[in-house]
């Protein structure tokens, strides 16, 4: 049992409510799976910024201050990329005005130990071990604004309870992946992905179908695509939550053995593992509620 | 070979004129108003507000009491009910009125997956839609569905009737033993040992009486009856790729 929490806002009215509206919906699920929590949120002041890349570090200690690091980063980087180092939380946040790839080079070179969770313009990644509440409020997602978010709370089935356990898995510039549920033939898959030069950083099974669908995409899959295809080829039982930079998406295994409830309006779509994570949304009254087919891919964009 | 137990039909007692008890789960958790119920006396009523998807509400009612829940319930609403009377004015989470005895469970919305498992009698109605499962292992409760309903359901169903106005989905009835399954749309596939049957005048009456019990108005005349082929009642070694 995991419990999942995510929200796209179409009216941007809404955006500097995004963090307090998937806060309160988190804290509805977090029964669910008590162990570790992930949070992504997009497009948030302070912590992306349009045309620079930002990668999330798991864990607040990177051995070295955040001044160091960015002093390093900058001997690596051009100068007028603008290099900064944060830390919100149990997460470290670097930027730079250069490509994801570069910027990910630089952080290996400098910090080799590091695990990078999020990259991209739009995201930002954050999770850690505790309660998923706690998490929330240390890196202070109750003020945060932003387009889309979505939060994971973890109870661990196929691998230890670790931070880089936790989802949402990040593997591909602003793609997030979380799951609720396992999967079987994990092992496999990742043995194929290995075989094409994928590289891995935890034991998760989650993390398979998160390199699987940015395999697909990188190879051309649309998300719908990369979607369906997963569905024929991943064995276990799964609901799954897909974000790129503007879009959501929703998919349950074949046989619907986990949870899922939609809720729509003209201002957002919500999806949670139990409705109760939705009840307190505005507009939740009228709002069209229906849970997804098995099998089913789900897209929205903004 | 199972006997088949014919459900009983529930006589609840008239309203009293006492104003139905207010609940509000905004304020007050849902231990309490469950503690209550299972105190309650046959005739009481209960009106829950800001229900909020909460787990378990109005589970283990043991009398013949009214409780109209406003607004959607959470998991195993209704669960373990006998003779008395809920109603849901939204959607139902996951186990309906799961181990239902007697009494009845109304629900004005949809429900979510295995609505009314292993119910030994009573009433459950669904106006909206009913998610995959419903009616698994039903033991002699019987289900009215306005709309559709999800692939597996009547898995291994043992007794009572399940009817539904809309389409049922994937290997209905899978495994069923002696409960009777009603039709209006279509079937997607049925499951192992169900098969159609004919629709015979006692048929009509009972699938009749029925709806006419959930409120609706459908004719009897538009649905196709589903049973137990009964061959795979005991093992045989020659089954072995049926089960």
């Amino acid at each position: 049992m995991c419990g999942i929490a995510a929200l796209q806002l179409r009216n941007p009215l809404l955006h500097p409510q995004m963090g307090s509206l998937l806060s309160s919906m988190m804290c509805q699920i977090v029964d669910r799976g008590p162990d570790s929590a992930g949070l992504a949120v997009y497009d948030t002041p302070g912590l992306v910024s349009g045309n620079t890349s930002t990668l999330s570090l798991l864990g607040k200690d990177q051995g070295m201050p955040a001044a160091g690091i960015a002093a390093a980063l900058e001997n690596l980087l051009p100068a007028s990329a603008g290099t900064t180092v944060k830390v919100v939380g149990d997460t470290t946040f670097v930027s730079s005005a250069v490509d994801t790839g570069l910027l990910a080079k630089a952080v290996r070179d400098t910090l080799p130990e590091s695990t990078i969770i999020g990259r991209g313009e739009h995201v930002a990644v954050m999770k850690s071990v505790g309660h998923p509440m706690e998490i929330a409020a240390e890196h202070g997602l109750e003020a945060m604004s932003g387009s889309q978010g979505l939060s994971h709370t973890r109870m661990a089935t196929e691998s230890a309870v670790t931070a880089g356990g936790s989802h949402p898995f990040s593997v591909a510039d602003d793609l997030c992946l979380v799951h609720n549920g396992s999967f079987s033939n994990h092992a496999t898959i990742r043995r194929d992905l290995l075989r094409e030069g994928v590289v891995f950083d935890s034991d998760n099974d989650t993390e398979v179908g998160a390199r699987y669908i940015a395999s697909r995409l990188k190879q051309g899959d649309t998300l719908e695509e990369a979607l369906t295809s997963l569905g024929k080829v991943f064995d276990g039982f799964y609901t799954l939550v897909v974000t790129t930079a503007d879009s959501m998406a929703v998919v349950r295994d074949p046989i619907a053995c986990k949870p899922a409830i939609i809720a729509e309006t003209d201002d957002y779509v919500a999806m949670a593992s139990e409705y109760r994570a939705l009840a307190s949304l505005p507009g939740i009254a009228t709002a069209r509620i229906f849970e997804p087919e098995p099998g089913k891919v789900y897209t929205w964009s903004l | 070979m199972v006997t088949l137990i014919e459900t009983q039909t529930q006589d609840y007692p008239a309203a009293t004129d006492e104003l139905p008890a207010l609940v509000d789960l905004a304020d007050s958790p849902v231990r309490d108003l469950n503690q209550a119920l299972h105190e309650a006396l046959d005739g009481q009523s209960w009106t829950v507000e800001n229900p909020g998807g909460k787990h378990s509400l109005a589970v283990g009612i043991d009398a013949g009491v009214s409780v109209t829940i406003n607004g959607h319930a959470g998991y195993y609403a209704a669960g373990m009910h006998q003779k008395g009377e809920v109603t849901i004015n939204g959607n139902a989470g996951v186990g309906l009125a799961e181990n239902i005895m007697s009494g009845k469970v109304h629900v004005k919305g949809d429900a979510s997956q295995s609505a009314a498992a292993t119910g030994h009698g009573g009433l459950v109605v669904i106006d909206g839609n009913a998610g995959a499962r419903c009616g698994i292992s039903m033991k002699g409760v019987d289900i009215v569905v306005g709309g559709n309903i999800g692939h597996m359901s009547a898995f291994m169903a043992q007794a009572g009737r399940l009817v539904v106005c809309g389409d049922a989905g994937d290997a209905l009835g899978d495994s069923i033993y002696e409960a009777r399954i009603y039709v209006k749309g279509t079937v997607a596939s049925l499951g192992a040992d169900c098969i159609e049957k004919p629709m015979k005048a006692e048929h009509l009456e009972e699938l009749a009486g029925l709806l006419a019990a959930a409120g609706r108005t459908d004719d009897p005349a538009d649905f196709k009856r589903y049973g137990s082929a009964r061959n795979l009642y005991h093992f045989s070694v020659h089954n072995s790729t049926s089960y």
